[in-house]
């Protein structure tokens, strides 16, 4: 199904924000649309969005290959973005992040065997009194985790497991 | 004192509309377009002293001022993009004082003659962004933003825009580019936002904290703003404290104060109590400041800092102590800069390359010559890149260099 068949209300107050004649604008939060479900954006959202705003298929590729947010294959359900940047580094997260990677088995940019989490070391979220942190990436939107613990991140990880199963 | 920024935190709930009304809330909107001419609001900015805290601390009221009045329409935009490794001030305001930061920018709006306004949040703002739209409906509801407000024929629209995950965004014309869906890459000026801005039109960019202390200016005189601060820096700016020190967070001073009263009274001092070693006053684009008496007792306003061979900027305050080595900051900060540099020119794009390549020699067997060689790319970039970034990703290598030598074995 398109996207504007399966959100029609969304499209339409995302276009209503920008001049008619600057509709380009509406490209980014199109592909935040289009990442909904799948976690990616599919050819052929691309192919939609293109004709959609008057642009070319390379121009969006080009968006989607500039903004670290968005992604153009499937990977893990859960993207798990550890801020490893100069401030939280300076409280333990460089630690944390290697704990994790043995708690999970995996290294960093690698995902889970059964493809729940993508394990990703991210720059500064804003959120340097609070670490270690970290930001999910769900096809559902960003949450962010705070003051986190090894062990309570493991929970974490549990709880998507089960609802990962569970949504399939 | 009580908070002009942070008022949150000495009135519950103010993210709550009508405890944000109770308390006085959008009366200086309302008294401003009811009562004021756009150029009396301008005025009582200028007045007020008042400097953009995005970073660059240029005169908010002159800014507004620079629109180009025979192109239209005008257009205000939020700088909410808050990237600098080491800032997360922007992210308290929109989330627990709203409102002040949304009059602020329909004040702005009214003083320029703006009829639409965009914050650009950074992409992983994604929560933030739905609750600022949920409190901007709250506030058309109210008839607070909307068509012929107040009785008036001046109409306002304010939409929320998220980026990506992309610190060159945070530049403003990078970040123009952005809201027109291309890839944020900084343009060339000039010309200058206020003439040529978003969709070609006269534009004011500020940051949201700058925004923030607008509807407290109109609401207590600019005379009285003015009164808070020294005579460089007019009122209070929220500094960001982070990295080794016992309470990191958020803290609202008046300018004025000094890195001691910052990071030993409200910051609770160095972990364990530790010496204190350098001090980074803007996040990863920061001078090093060498962290001795002198240093400590300097007051922090625009002009002070700069006399320690470093910028305020953004007062994002990295702590750092004597168990932290300066060459595994830099190396960190290459790290971000590299990934960060957007590649529109060459000496951004290969000094950030080269920078990081030689750092990561260094970090594995310290040579004098290899120190050498990443003072030399970083000089050699200075003054040569397209936008500050590529500046930015040099300072902490030179004056890490020149001020922490024992750290590079020199
Ligand atoms: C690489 C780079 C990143 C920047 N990031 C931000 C940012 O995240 N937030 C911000 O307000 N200003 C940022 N700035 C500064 C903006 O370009 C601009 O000067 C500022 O938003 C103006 O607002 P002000 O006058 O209120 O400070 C950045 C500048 C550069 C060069
Ligand atoms: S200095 Fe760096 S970030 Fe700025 S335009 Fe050049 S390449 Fe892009
Ligand atoms: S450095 Fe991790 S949130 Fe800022």
């Amino acid at each position: 199904m398109s996207l504007m068949e399966k959100y029609p209300k969304e499209v339409k107050q995302i276009l209503a924000k920008y001049p008619p004649e600057f509709k380009r604008s509406a490209v980014m939060p199109l592909l935040y649309l289009a990442q909904r479900g799948e976690g990616y954006v599919t050819k052929s959202a691309m192919t939609e969005i293109a004709r959609a705003l008057d642009i070319t298929e390379t121009e969006v590729a080009s968006i989607i290959g500039f903004y670290t947010l968005y992604h153009d294959k499937k990977e893990g359900r859960y993207r798990m973005q550890v801020c490893a940047d100069l401030p939280c580094a300076l409280r333990g997260a460089d630690k944390f992040l290697a704990e994790l990677c043995g708690n999970l088995g995996i290294r960093v940019g690698e995902t889970t065997p059964d493809g729940t989490v993508t394990l990703e070391s991210v720059a500064c979220l804003a959120a340097c009194d609070k670490a270690p942190m970290f930001q999910i990436q769900s096809p559902d939107g960003i949450e962010y985790h705070e003051n986190m613990t090894i062990d309570r991140t493991m929970e974490l990880v549990e709880a998507l497991k089960r609802s990962g199963q569970e949504g399939r | 004192m009580a908070h002009i920024l942070l008022r949150h935190r000495d009135i519950p709930n103010l993210n709550v509309f009508e405890v944000y009304k109770k308390n006085g809330g959008f009366e200086a909107f309302k008294n401003a377009v009811k009562t004021m001419k756009p150029e009396d609001v301008i005025n009582a900015v200028k007045n007020s002293g008042l400097r953009g805290r995005g970073g660059a601390g240029f005169p908010t009221g002159m800014k507004w001022s620079f629109m180009d009045n025979k192109s239209w329409p005008h257009y205000v935009v939020a700088n909410a993009d808050e990237s600098e490794p080491g800032t997360f001030k922007d992210r308290e305001i929109m989330e627990q004082n709203p409102f002040q930061f949304l009059e602020g920018v329909a004040l702005g709006s009214y003083a320029v003659g703006a009829h639409a306004a965009y914050i650009y949040l950074r992409g992983e703002f994604w929560q933030v962004a739905a609750f600022l739209d949920e409190r901007i409906a709250e506030m058309e509801k109210a008839g607070l933003l909307g068509d012929k407000l107040f009785g008036t024929e001046y109409s306002l629209r304010i939409h929320t825009h998220l980026g990506a995950g992309a610190y060159i965004c945070g530049e403003e014309t990078a970040l123009l580019e952005s809201i027109e869906g291309k890839r944020g890459q900084p343009r060339v000026r000039p010309p200058f936002p206020p003439a040529v801005g978003l969709f070609g039109k006269p534009t004011v960019i500020n940051n949201v904290e700058t925004f923030a202390n607008v509807p407290m200016i109109l609401a207590n005189g600019a005379d009285w703003y003015k009164s808070i601060g020294t005579a460089d820096s007019a009122g209070v700016k929220i500094f960001s404290l982070s990295g080794r020190v016992k309470k990191p967070g958020n803290y609202e001073l008046p300018f004025g104060k000094t890195f001691r009263d910052l990071i030993y009274g409200e910051g609770g001092g160095i972990l364990e109590d530790r010496p204190i070693k350098a001090i980074m006053p803007a996040g990863a684009s920061s001078s090093f400041i060498v962290a001795d008496d002198k240093a400590l007792d300097t007051v922090l306003d625009y002009a002070s800092v700069r006399t320690l061979g470093a910028d305020l900027g953004s007062a994002s305050v990295i702590v750092i102590d004597d168990t932290v080595s300066v060459e595994w900051v830099v190396n960190k900060t290459l790290h971000f800069f590299k990934h960060e540099s957007c590649g529109k020119c060459t000496p951004c794009r290969e000094g950030t390359y080269w920078m990081l390549n030689v750092i990561k020699r260094i970090e594995h067997n310290r040579q004098a010559e290899d120190v050498s060689m990443l003072y030399d790319v970083a000089k050699q970039m200075q003054g040569k890149c397209l936008c500050a970034l590529g500046e930015f990703a040099t300072m902490a290598v030179t004056t890490g260099i020149e001020r922490f030598p024992a750290d590079f074995g020199r």
